[in-house]
């Protein structure tokens, strides 16, 4: 099988982008970070690419918001190359500041048509926390990196603003309807979670959420920082598994048979 | 025209930054507060229609979801609640990150109206506060006046005022000038130049036939600083010794007879002498570079420095601990390395101090604490760069002068450092913009320069932004794999004066300040030169590879200038359009300095040992120990560092069944490197030994840094010191007898140990006046960090205990030494007995490494801070596991006649080790002659006798175990002392509330 090219978006401030690249290569893909100056000065092309991550860090430093001036280069630089892009049906990712920037484009839970559905502000505990969280997927959802997630995902958030807060109940009840809601923060156990399991105190637990043509996914927690085994916590005691790695493996084995 | 955007929180959802400054208001003695609104605001000039402003506002300063916005002129009356309010912004000139942020994306949008932005904080009250409350709660908790100012009306920014570029350079007269005419100037000028400095340079320029310039003048004076030459660790010193321990070992047997001694130097004579003595084949670069650098692999070198950025942090705690990090970052880059990690040690006055014991002109320790925390967390977590290690003690000394030690690991393919340029090569200024930013660091008052200059307040402290910086790392990483330059070094302190300086020392150079892009117009020339502004790097670059690199920095938005070439002369000039301003000789700007002989005296204090009367049930004072700031849980700190960036931190800052055990040092595992081998990076800071004795405090540090490392698997022969002194005033003789005993003790215990230095620093000068008027050093303050290889990272070991039915081991001799101790200080007493060295400690920690090796060790943990009962109650939290342990065996000096003494005496060189019972022989072999005995065992919920012996099932814990607070009986905590009674007895769920302290910072 081909290995698929995905491209890993970097903006000025994302900081995991060479985690993702380390991730997608671990699943299978070739990966390449591209700044978003090369996308804009055309020395690079989305569409030569199968899929898109765009990564963790805080790009323009956070400025006006997490994400929120990425949130505008995808709007105003980028809108036709990506509306083709994801139209298309190609995988795309965001991860933290990447989610960030896709909610606050109007991307998800899409269409951006629809205008602005949700946001991701400030935690609730007016903190940036750094901690491991478990995450459960909705086997009803259409998202093609969550699709057969066999077990829970066990990965860091590192995030101030990644309370995820939809526009209204009437978004909240379609985001549920249409299965929308990917990833939800969890017990270890897989029970409901409140602080700290729920980090930031996200409305109904949301940890990410996906298009509903399922290609287009958005998390705040990090996967990409659990692809080996001693990056769990607790490796020396034993316990392990629960890597992020599936979710990496699950869209490039889309990217490339899409 | 000029407006405001008032963008305020409006849904029905808590905010939770008004929560949380609604539990800080709660400290405040003012009536309560019921709420607080807050709001974002954004002043903006230009000429701008409401259409423009309304997109403005809807595309970046709102998020519609949980925000709405009030638009209107800056001078129109606020439509508004009528609350009561404070609002607060920048004076101007402070780097105001997100305005240069706005501004650029207006630009980008077509909006070419926009002038100048500003931002602020709204904060309403309801109106149960009076006037005067409103003022106390600016002061002390809203507004910092060194970089901002408030109003309870709305708020008028003053938006960076319009100046004409100033061109103007002083000729400075020094031949008429007597002596102490020259001692005025250099204090008038805030020189800190030393009368003899000033005769030299004034001889100097006599023999020129003409008198030097400004530029010229303080070019010298920065070159000459404690700051950049260390004088004080060259200084000559005699030295007149009084008693302490004894330098011969085995130490402290005998008292030091009294001597007197001529030092040639004490970076020379003991900090470098013992690098020399050890000569590793493994250390690359000690003391010569930015950084020092070991070897990491075959193909990879590590680099480690530590700063210290304490005066700027006192005045302004997020911008100084900001930019604290951002230098030492800095540091790292220009040894050409990719930062992995970032650590940080702090100092603070106690959280819990009443005003009236603050000293005047001082913030609260609790709001210095906050915002220094609040600092390394966003230059850290926005550089991308994990925070995996440091400390944090609170003592009363540390109220005036807060230390904060920033450090900085590097990882690079070998060689990959360059450092020799050409005659020729291009000088390339990258990054931030030059301001008055930190010219004569932290000396002037702001008020001062305001008046002085008529010029803006951000003089005196410095602002980051680490996305600057950021991107200035991808820049350089991307030039120094393409081999663009030549030479790479940062502007710290010194600016481009201490940058080209020291890059064209032995070539020379010309620059021309003119082309240096500015923050604003109107920088003297001097200014330019001096500013110690942010986010700068300079680089020798040959003209050919010029383009390629503004090809990297223009697309990356990384901003860059030729301000110079190098040329091959020797001489340091120095134009403001085309017009020499500085033209000086490079030997004699670099060593035309002299080092002067200075006087110390070290004479022990004769404290008392404490007569404490003994107790036959410590379970509170352990409990007491838990709660100690010192020792207590630093979570609430350790969360808001982003520790998992990169992907490498293999061992954690926090570990155990509910990660959150105080690991002892964390280990990495860079994800470019081949093969499972990583770096394990540690500390050891005692500043209460120091108050007995510099010269233990050394040995003491120097072994806690080393056992932190060896606890997760560090091989002890492989292992790089950093020295950080934090000390009084040098020229005071008693200071400098204690910074020699100090020197001394780094000497002889990295000598011992066989860890050699490969960089240090220096913070003098740490004096502060207490309410009598009376000028008070810190304690003097040696912070030691650890630098160590762990051959492979899978075998690392935590500090959490792993299984019900393990043995509990202690490793090394635990004697009478309480001086200094945490014991000591809860009883308000200091005492004489500080920890001396201990004999056989490196073999002791082969023999462990060895053992570890062979798979024989669970757990690890070292004795430190509260003695042995400190640190196995901790290695019991983590675990989530009870202990049950005698000291019927433990090995001690003779003198150990007393449960208290040992249980919480401090000696060093002591491990607590967990091992399986089935690999209980084979530890006791490999550790066979050292001092070893079986304290117990490791004992499961409810059980007295030490539980189950089976072997714990190490290869399937419970993925969730139960928090202890459930119905399920606790796990006990039960030590018998030396002669078989019960001396702490009590649940794990009490120590774990006595550790986790109620309220978080």
């Amino acid at each position: 099988m081909m290995k698929p090219h995905v491209l890993i978006l970097h903006a000025t401030g994302t900081n995991r982008d060479h985690e993702a690249a380390w991730a997608v290569e671990a699943a299978g893909g070739q990966p390449k970070i591209v700044h978003v100056n090369e996308l804009h000065d055309r020395r690079a092309y989305l569409q030569e690419f199968q899929m898109l991550i765009l990564p963790g860090g805080f790009s323009y430093g956070d400025a006006l918001g997490a994400g929120r001036m990425w949130a505008t280069d995808l709007r105003w630089l980028f809108q036709d190359e990506l509306a083709r892009f994801i139209e298309s049906g190609k995988p795309v990712l965001g991860i933290c500041n990447g989610f960030q920037a896709l909610v606050k484009s109007g991307w998800l839970p899409g269409p951006p048509e629809h205008g602005i559905q949700a946001t991701l502000t400030r935690n609730a505990s007016n903190r940036f926390e750094c901690r491991w969280v478990w995450l459960a997927a909705d086997p009803g959802s259409p998202s093609v990196f969550t699709r057969g997630l066999a077990t829970a995902v066990y990965c860091p958030v590192a995030h101030g603003e990644g309370r995820f807060v939809p526009r209204d109940s009437a978004t909240l009840e379609r985001l549920r309807t249409q299965h929308l809601i990917a990833l939800t923060y969890t017990s270890a156990g897989g029970a409901q979670a409140g602080y700290p399991e729920n980090p930031n105190g996200s409305v109904a637990g949301i940890a990410g959420i996906c298009n509903e043509r399922g290609n287009v996914l958005g998390l705040m927690p990090h996967p990409e920082d659990h692809i080996l085994p001693v990056q769990h916590p607790r490796w020396m005691r034993g316990e392990g598994g629960h890597l992020g790695l599936p979710l990496f493996a699950q869209g490039v084995r889309y990217a490339a048979g899409h | 025209m000029e407006f405001r955007v008032e963008v305020f929180w409006s849904t029905d959802l808590p905010d939770g930054r008004a929560t949380h400054l609604l539990a800080r208001l709660e400290r405040l003695d003012i009536p309560p507060v019921p709420q607080v609104r807050i709001s974002d605001l954004y002043f903006l000039r230009g000429n701008l229609s409401v259409t423009v402003l309304d997109r403005l506002a809807v595309e970046l300063l709102v998020d519609p979801i949980v925000e709405g916005y009030h638009l209107q002129p800056i001078h129109a009356p606020r439509a508004g609640d009528g609350a009561l309010a404070v609002e607060v912004g920048y004076l101007p000139g402070v780097t105001d990150a997100v305005a240069d942020n706005l501004l650029r994306r207006a630009r980008l949008m077509g909006i070419g109206g926009l002038e100048a932005a500003a931002t602020g904080k709204r904060y309403a009250f309801g109106d149960s506060l009076s006037t005067d409350d409103l003022h106390t709660i600016a002061r002390e908790l809203l507004c910092n006046d060194v970089i901002q100012s408030y109003s309870l009306a709305p708020f008028r920014p003053a938006f960076v005022p319009h100046a004409e570029p100033s061109t103007h350079v002083e000729t400075v007269p020094l031949q008429p000038l007597g002596d102490s005419e020259l001692t005025r100037l250099s204090s008038e000028r805030v020189l800190s130049l030393s009368l003899a400095e000033m005769q030299t340079i004034r001889d100097e320029f006599a023999r020129l036939g003409r008198e030097p310039t400004d530029v010229e003048l303080e070019t010298l004076a920065q070159t000459w600083s404690e700051h950049c030459q260390h004088k004080t660790f060259k200084a000559e010193i005699d030295y007149s010794c009084q008693g302490g321990l004894s330098r011969v070992l085995p130490a402290g047997s005998q008292p030091e007879p009294p001597y007197d001694e001529r030092i040639p130097g004490l970076l020379g004579s003991y900090i470098r002498a013992a690098t020399e003595t050890l000569a590793r084949p493994w250390v690359r670069s000690a003391f010569e570079d930015n950084a020092g650098i070991i070897d990491f692999d075959d193909d990879f070198e590590v680099s480690f420095k530590v700063e210290t950025h304490n005066h700027p942090s006192a005045l302004e705690p997020f911008g100084g601990s900001n930019t604290g990090v951002g230098g030492v970052i800095r540091d790292v880059l220009g040894v050409s390395h990719r930062p992995i990690a970032n650590t940080d040690v702090l100092c603070f006055g106690p959280g819990d101090l009443s005003p009236a014991e603050i000293p005047d002109g001082t913030l609260h320790p609790q709001r210095i604490a906050q915002g220094v925390i609040a600092g390394i967390e966003d230059y850290g977590n926005k550089m991308g760069i994990p925070t995996v290690s440091g400390a944090i003690l609170y003592d009363r000394d540390y109220a005036a002068n807060p230390l904060i030690y920033c450090g900085c690991v590097g990882l690079a393919p070998k060689g990959s450092h360059r450092r020799d340029p050409q005659p020729g090569d291009l000088c390339v200024a990258l990054g931030g913009r030059t301001g008055r930013d930190g010219l004569h660091g932290a000396t002037f008052s702001s008020a001062e320069l305001t008046h002085e200059t008529g010029a803006t307040v951000g003089s005196v402290v410095q602002i980051g932004d680490p996305i600057v910086e950021k991107a200035v790392l991808e820049a350089v990483m991307i030039a120094r794999d393409e081999g663009l330059y030549t030479a790479i070094t940062d502007c710290g302190a010194g600016g481009f004066s201490s940058a080209v300086g020291e890059m064209g020392r032995h070539v020379g150079a010309d620059v021309e300040l003119q082309d240096v892009r500015l923050k604003y117009p109107g920088l003297r020339p001097w200014e330019i030169w001096l500013s110690e502004a942010q986010e700068r790097m300079v680089l020798a670059t040959p003209p050919g590879n010029l383009p390629r690199l503004q090809a990297i920095c223009d697309g990356l938005d990384v901003e860059w200038t030729v301000i110079g070439r190098f040329t091959g002369d020797k001489r340091l000039r120095v134009r403001y359009d085309g017009q020499l301003v500085a033209d000086l000789d490079m030997d004699f700007l670099h060593d035309g300095w002299t080092a002067s002989t200075m006087r110390a005296v070290w004479t022990p204090p004769d404290y008392a040992e404490p007569e404490l009367g003994s107790q036959p049930d410590l379970t509170p004072l352990l409990l007491q120990m838990l709660g100690h700031p010192d020792v207590a849980s630093k979570e609430a700190v350790i969360r808001r560092y982003d520790h998992e960036v990169q992907g490498a931190t293999v061992v954690k800052p926090m570990v155990g069944a509910a990660s959150d055990g105080p690991s002892d040092a964390a280990v990495l595992k860079p994800l470019e490197t081949g093969g499972w081998q990583g770096v394990a990076l540690g500390c050891g800071i005692n500043p209460h030994y120091g108050r007995v004795d510099p010269y233990a405090m050394a040995w003491a540090a120097i072994d806690e840094a080393l056992r932190n490392i060896v606890c997760v698997g560090a091989d002890p022969d492989r292992v790089a010191l950093l020295d950080n002194f934090c000390w009084g005033n040098p020229r005071l003789p008693d200071r400098l007898g204690r910074l020699v005993r100090a020197a001394q003790g780094c000497h002889d215990a990295a000598v011992a140990y066989g860890t050699p230095f490969i960089s240090g620093k220096d913070s003098l000068n740490n004096e502060y006046k207490d309410p009598q008027g009376e000028k008070r050093a810190i304690p003097p303050t040696l912070l030691i960090s650890s630098l160590g290889i762990v051959p492979d990272v899978r075998q690392a070991v935590t500090m959490d205990l792993k299984a019900v039915g393990s043995l509990l081991y202690v490793l090394g001799e635990t004697r009478a030494e309480l001086g200094g101790s945490l014991y000591y200080r809860l009883h308000e007493s200091l005492g004489c007995s500080v920890p001396g060295p201990q004999p056989g400690a490196v073999e002791t920690m082969r023999a462990l490494h060895r053992a570890m090796r062979a798979g024989l060790v669970r757990a690890c943990h070292d004795c430190s801070e509260g003695g042995l009962a400190v640190a196995a109650a901790e290695m019991a939290l983590a675990g989530r596991l009870g202990l049950d342990l005698s000291l019927a065996h433990l090995p001690r000096s003779p003198v150990v006649d007393r449960d208290d003494v040992a249980l919480f005496a401090e000696s060093s060189g002591r491990f607590l080790v967990e091992v399986a019972p089935e690999d209980a022989a084979a530890f006791e072999e490999a550790l066979a002659g050292h001092r070893l005995a079986c304290l117990g065992s490791v004992s499961a919920a409810g059980s007295a006798e030490g539980g189950d012996l089976s072997p714990g099932p190490l290869s399937a814990p419970d993925p969730n175990p139960l928090p202890v607070t459930s119905s399920q009986p606790s796990p006990r905590f039960q030590v018998r002392g030396l002669h078989g009674d019960t001396v702490i007895d009590c649940a794990l769920a009490d120590l774990l509330r006595a550790w986790q302290p109620p309220e978080e910072l």
